[in-house]
C-alpha cells in the first residue's frame, strides 16, 4: 500500500532534533523526500542548549534507514538568502516540493516588563519573521508544483496567553496572521496552509531547567527533576497527561500534508489535550 | 499493515447515505465494525427540500461494509427516541462487543425562511434532530465508553454554520452551534476517562441535501429552475479554495483522524473542513 | 457631573491626528489630562503620508480647548529609551498614569506574502507590534506604583482577527497584538490592570483614504472613494462604508473608564458586522 505522502516532497524547518525530526521521520515513513535545515547552533537569549551537527546528521541517518531521500543543510530561518539557498538547492535534487513544514522556533522567559530588547527581537526575528521566511521561500516552488501544503507550527499560545512568555505568545499569535494571510492569498493556486497548535510537547524545549525553574519556582533546583514537573505540566491539560510527545504533532502535521485533507485550508489545527477548553 | 482503526468499533448515525454512509465506509476499510442507525424515513417538514432516506439505503451501507469484510449491526432509529436509539445501539455493543468510536452525523437542513417567519414546528424539527438527536447520541453511547474503560473517540457533525452566522437558515445555524456547546462541555467531563470529544465543520458537502433544486434556490433567488451548475459557480464563490463544494470523504477522513489513535492528544477542537469558507 | 474618566491621566501613542488624536480628545472630554506622543515625521513603506509636528500641535491646543492638561513629545514607538523618558516626563508633570492606548501604527504597503522585502517587514513588526510592547513596558512600571490598577487598551484592527490578502506583515503584527495583550491582561491581573484590545473596520482616516487602499479593497486601479466605499461596504454588515474615529475613541472611553472595571482580557471588534461576514 502506498504511504500517506508517496512520492511528496516536504521541508521543514527545525529538522534537527525534536518536532521537526518527528515530522520529517513520520513523513519519511509515509513516502516523502526530505528537504530539512537547522540552526544547529546556539541563540544567546535562549536559556537551554539548542541543536548541533550532530543532531542534523543523525536525522538525515534515520530518514535514510527508510529508503527515502534527504538534503539537509545548516541555515537559520533569519536569514532568508540562506533558507532560500537552501530550500531551491533541495528541490534541484530532489525535483519539486510539495510539503512545508515551519516548525524551527525557540523559547525563552520573563515578564512584559522585564523581557530584553535581546529575547523580544530574537523571538520575534525566529518564530515570527523566520515563519514568514520560510512560506516566501516556499510559495514559488509550490505554485510551480501546481499545488501543496504549508503547515506552520504556533503553540497553544498562538490562540491564548500564557504569563512569563509574553513575546513567545506574540510570535506565536502572529504565525496565525501569516497563516490566515498565506492561506486566502494562495487558494486560487492549490496551495493549502494551516497551522497546528501543540500543548508541551515532550521535547528539550520544555525538558530544561530553565522552563523547569518557570513551572516550580517553589522548588529547589535538585527538587526539580521530571517527575516532580510532571503534575505541574499536567495542569494546563484537561486530558490527563503532563505533555504529548512530538509524533503526536507529527501525526497533524501527516493529515494536513497528506490529500486526505485536500480541502482544508485556514485552520489552527489544536493537538493541545484539551488546553484550550479550560 | 493494519488499518488505522483496526479492531475498533464505530457507532455511527444517520448512515444510510449520504456523509453517515460514507463514514462508516471509510472507519470499515481501516479496520473497524460498524453499528449504524438511520432514521430510514422522510421527515414532513424536511421533504420539501429534499426526500428522506430509506430502509434500501441503509441496506446498501450493510452491503458495502460487509463486502469489505467488516462486521454491521444496522437498526432503523430515529435520533429523537431515545430508547430506540440506545436500544439499537445496546444491540450492537452486544453483538460487536464494545464500542469505541462515535460519529454523530445524522442531520437535516431546513433555510429560506426570515427568521422571524420560521414556523414552530420547523424550527422544533430541526432542532430536535441536529441538537437534541447529537446529545441523545452521547448520552446513550457514554456509559459504555466510561465502563470500557480503554478511552474512546466522539466526533460530533456540526458545520461552517456552527461557527458562523448564515441568514435565512435559523434553526440549523443555531443547532449547528448549541452542537459546538455540547462539544466543549462533553469534552470537558470526558477527559479523565481519556475519551475524546471533537467537532467537524464542513463547507457544502456534495449530497442530496444540498444537491436539490430548494438549496440551489437559496443562493440563486432570481433564477426559476437553478441548474447544478449554475448553483457551482456562486458556491464555488463562498469558499477560498477553487471549488464549488467537498466530497463525503473529505469529511470521513476528517472523522478517521480523530477516530484514530494518531490524534489520541485531540479533544475539544472544531475542525474545519471547509475549503476556506470561514477564512473569507 | 464629574466626567467618565475624571481626574485619570492618559498616555496615547500615535495621538497627533486619526485614531489617535480622537482618543486624546475623547478620553480629554471625560475629564482626563493628556500624555501624547507621535512620530511626527513621515515613515517609508507607507501608503499613506506620516504625521507632522502640526498635527501634533493641533492635538495639544484642542485638548487644551477643553482646559485639560496635555504633555506632548514628539517620539518614535519603536526607539525605547526615548518612548520611557516621554512617559516618565508626563508622569512627573501630571502626576499619575490610569490609561494606556497603544494606538500608534502603519498600514503599509500592500503586497503578497512572498513578494514584501525584508525592510517592509520588519519596519511594521516593528511599529505595530514591538511599538505597542514598549508602551506597555514603558507604562506598566507607573500603574503598578499607582496602585489604583489602570486600563491598557492595544489597538489591533479586524486583521488582528482574520486574515487579509496582500496585507500578511500587518495581519500578522495585529494578531501578535492580540498574543500580547492575552499575556499582558494575565500577567497584570493582580494589580487589577486592566489589558484589551480593540479592532476597529475601516475607519475614516487617512490611512484607508488613500489611492493604494481604493485600488486594494477594488481590485483595480485608478478607483475612486465611491468605488471604495461600495467595496468597503461588502464587508461590513450593517449599511455603513466606514466608522469614524469618534467610534473607536467610544470604545477606548468605556475600556478606559471603570464602568469597564471587571473587563479584561477581551477583543472588542468596533467593525459594523465585519467579522460576521
Amino acid at each position: 500500500m502506498p504511504g500517506r505522502v508517496e512520492g511528496k516532497v516536504a521541508f521543514v524547518t527545525g529538522a534537527a532534533r525534536g518536532q521537526g525530526r518527528s515530522h520529517a521521520l513520520r513523513l519519511a515513513q509515509e513516502g516523502a523526500d526530505i528537504i530539512a535545515v537547522d540552526l544547529t547552533g546556539q541563540i544567546d537569549t535562549v536559556p537551554y542548549a539548542m541543536s548541533t551537527p550532530e543532531d542534523l546528521d543523525e536525522t538525515v541517518r534515520q530518514v535514510e534507514a527508510l529508503d527515502r531521500r534527504i538534503v539537509a543543510t545548516q541555515a537559520d530561518v533569519r536569514d532568508f538568502d540562506a533558507l532560500k539557498g537552501a530550500l531551491d538547492a533541495g528541490v534541484a535534487q530532489l525535483g519539486k516540493l510539495d510539503i512545508v513544514s515551519a516548525n524551527a522556533g525557540i523559547f525563552s522567559f520573563g515578564t512584559l516588563d522585564e523581557l530584553t530588547e535581546e529575547q523580544w527581537n530574537d523571538m520575534l526575528a525566529v518564530n515570527l519573521t523566520g515563519v514568514w521566511h520560510t512560506v516566501k521561500a516556499a510559495i514559488p516552488h509550490l505554485k510551480a508544483n501546481g499545488g501543496g501544503s504549508m503547515i506552520l507550527t504556533s503553540s497553544t499560545a498562538g490562540l491564548l496567553a500564557i504569563p512569563n512568555i509574553g513575546h513567545y505568545v506574540a510570535a506565536k499569535h502572529g504565525v496565525v496572521g501569516v497563516m490566515k494571510t498565506a492561506a486566502l492569498e494562495l487558494a486560487p493556486f492549490n496551495i493549502r496552509v494551516n497551522s497546528v497548535h501543540p500543548t508541551s510537547v515532550n521535547t528539550d524545549m520544555i525538558q530544561n531547567s530553565a522552563a523547569y525553574e518557570l513551572f516550580a519556582p517553589d522548588l529547589t533546583p535538585e527538587q526539580r527533576t521530571k517527575e516532580a514537573l510532571a503534575p505541574r505540566f499536567q495542569t494546563l491539560n484537561v486530558l490527563p497527561i503532563p505533555w504529548v510527545e512530538p509524533v503526536d504533532i507529527s501525526n497533524a502535521v501527516l493529515w494536513l500534508a497528506s490529500d486526505e485533507s485536500r480541502y482544508v485550508t485556514g485552520l489552527e489545527v489544536r493537538v493541545d489535550a484539551g488546553q484550550l477548553l479550560k | 499493515m493494519a488499518g488505522r482503526v483496526e479492531g475498533k468499533v464505530a457507532f455511527v448515525t444517520g448512515a444510510a447515505r449520504g456523509q453517515g454512509r460514507s463514514h462508516a465506509l471509510r472507519l470499515a476499510q481501516e479496520g473497524a465494525d460498524i453499528i449504524a442507525v438511520d432514521i430510514c424515513e422522510s421527515i414532513p417538514s424536511i421533504e420539501r427540500y429534499y426526500p428522506g432516506s430509506t430502509q434500501a439505503d441503509l441496506d446498501e451501507t450493510v452491503r458495502q461494509i460487509e463486502a469489505l469484510d467488516r462486521r454491521v449491526v444496522a437498526r432503523k432509529a430515529d435520533v429523537r427516541d431515545f430508547d430506540a436509539l440506545k436500544s439499537a445501539l445496546d444491540e450492537g455493543v452486544a453483538e460487536l462487543g464494545h464500542v469505541d468510536v462515535v460519529a454523530a452525523n445524522a442531520g437535516v437542513f431546513a433555510f429560506g425562511d426570515k427568521t422571524h417567519e420560521v414556523s414552530d414546528a420547523d424550527w422544533q424539527d430541526v432542532i430536535d434532530i441536529n441538537q437534541t438527536g447529537v446529545w441523545h447520541t452521547a448520552k446513550a453511547v457514554i456509559p459504555h465508553l466510561i465502563e470500557q474503560g480503554t478511552g474512546g473517540s466522539m466526533i460530533l457533525t456540526s458545520s461552517t454554520a456552527g461557527l458562523k452566522g448564515t441568514p435565512n437558515v435559523a434553526a440549523y445555524t443555531a443547532s449547528k452551534h448549541a452542537v459546538v456547546g455540547i462539544m466543549r462541555t462533553l469534552a470537558l467531563e470526558l477527559a479523565p476517562y481519556r475519551i475524546r470529544v471533537n467537532t467537524v465543520h464542513p463547507t457544502g458537502v456534495a449530497t442530496d441535501m444540498i444537491l436539490n433544486e430548494a438549496a440551489f434556490k437559496l443562493f440563486l433567488p432570481d433564477v426559476e429552475h437553478p441548474t447544478k451548475e449554475q448553483a457551482a459557480e456562486v458556491f464555488a464563490s463562498t469558499n477560498a479554495l477553487p471549488i464549488p463544494w467537498v466530497e463525503p470523504v473529505d469529511i470521513s477522513n476528517a472523522v478517521l483522524f480523530l477516530a484514530s489513535d494518531e490524534a489520541r492528544y485531540v479533544t475539544g477542537t472544531e475542525l474545519k473542513v471547509d475549503a476556506g469558507y470561514t477564512i473569507k | 457631573m464629574a466626567g467618565r474618566v475624571e481626574g485619570k491621566v492618559a498616555f496615547i501613542t500615535g495621538a497627533a491626528r486619526g485614531q489617535g488624536r480622537s482618543h486624546a480628545i475623547r478620553l480629554a472630554q471625560e475629564g482626563a489630562d493628556i500624555i501624547a506622543v507621535d512620530i511626527a515625521e513621515d515613515i517609508p513603506y507607507n501608503v499613506h503620508s506620516g504625521a507632522t509636528e502640526a498635527d501634533l500641535a493641533e492635538t495639544v491646543r484642542q485638548v487644551e480647548a477643553l482646559d485639560r492638561r496635555i504633555v506632548a513629545s514628539k517620539v518614535d514607538v519603536r526607539d525605547f529609551p526615548a518612548l520611557k523618558a516621554a512617559v516618565d516626563d508626563g508622569v512627573a508633570q501630571l502626576g499619575r498614569l490610569d490609561i494606556v492606548s497603544a494606538n500608534a501604527g502603519v498600514g503599509g504597503t500592500p503586497q503578497l506574502a512572498e513578494e514584501f522585502p525584508e525592510d517592509q517587514w520588519q519596519t511594521m513588526i516593528d511599529i505595530n507590534l514591538s511599538g505597542v510592547w514598549h508602551a506597555a513596558k514603558a507604562a506598566i512600571p507607573h500603574l503598578k506604583a499607582g496602585g489604583r490598577g489602570g486600563s491598557i487598551i492595544l489597538t489591533s484592527s479586524e486583521a488582528g482577527i482574520r486574515g487579509y490578502a496582500n496585507m500578511a506583515h500587518y495581519v500578522s503584527a495585529k494578531h501578535g497584538v492580540v498574543g500580547l495583550m492575552r499575556s499582558l491582561a494575565m500577567e497584570l491581573a493582580p494589580y487589577s490592570i486592566r489589558v484589551n484590545s480593540i479592532h476597529p473596520t475601516q475607519v475614516n482616516t487617512d490611512m484607508i483614504q488613500n489611492s493604494a487602499i481604493y485600488d486594494l479593497f477594488t481590485g483595480k486601479q485608478g478607483s475612486t472613494k465611491e468605488e471604495f466605499a461600495a467595496a468597503s461596504q461588502a464587508v461590513i454588515a450593517l449599511p455603513i462604508p466606514w466608522v469614524e474615529p469618534v467610534d473607536i475613541s467610544n470604545a477606548v472611553l468605556w475600556l478606559a473608564s471603570d464602568e469597564a472595571r471587571f473587563v479584561t482580557g477581551v477583543p472588542l471588534p468596533v467593525d459594523g458586522g465585519n467579522y460576521l461576514i
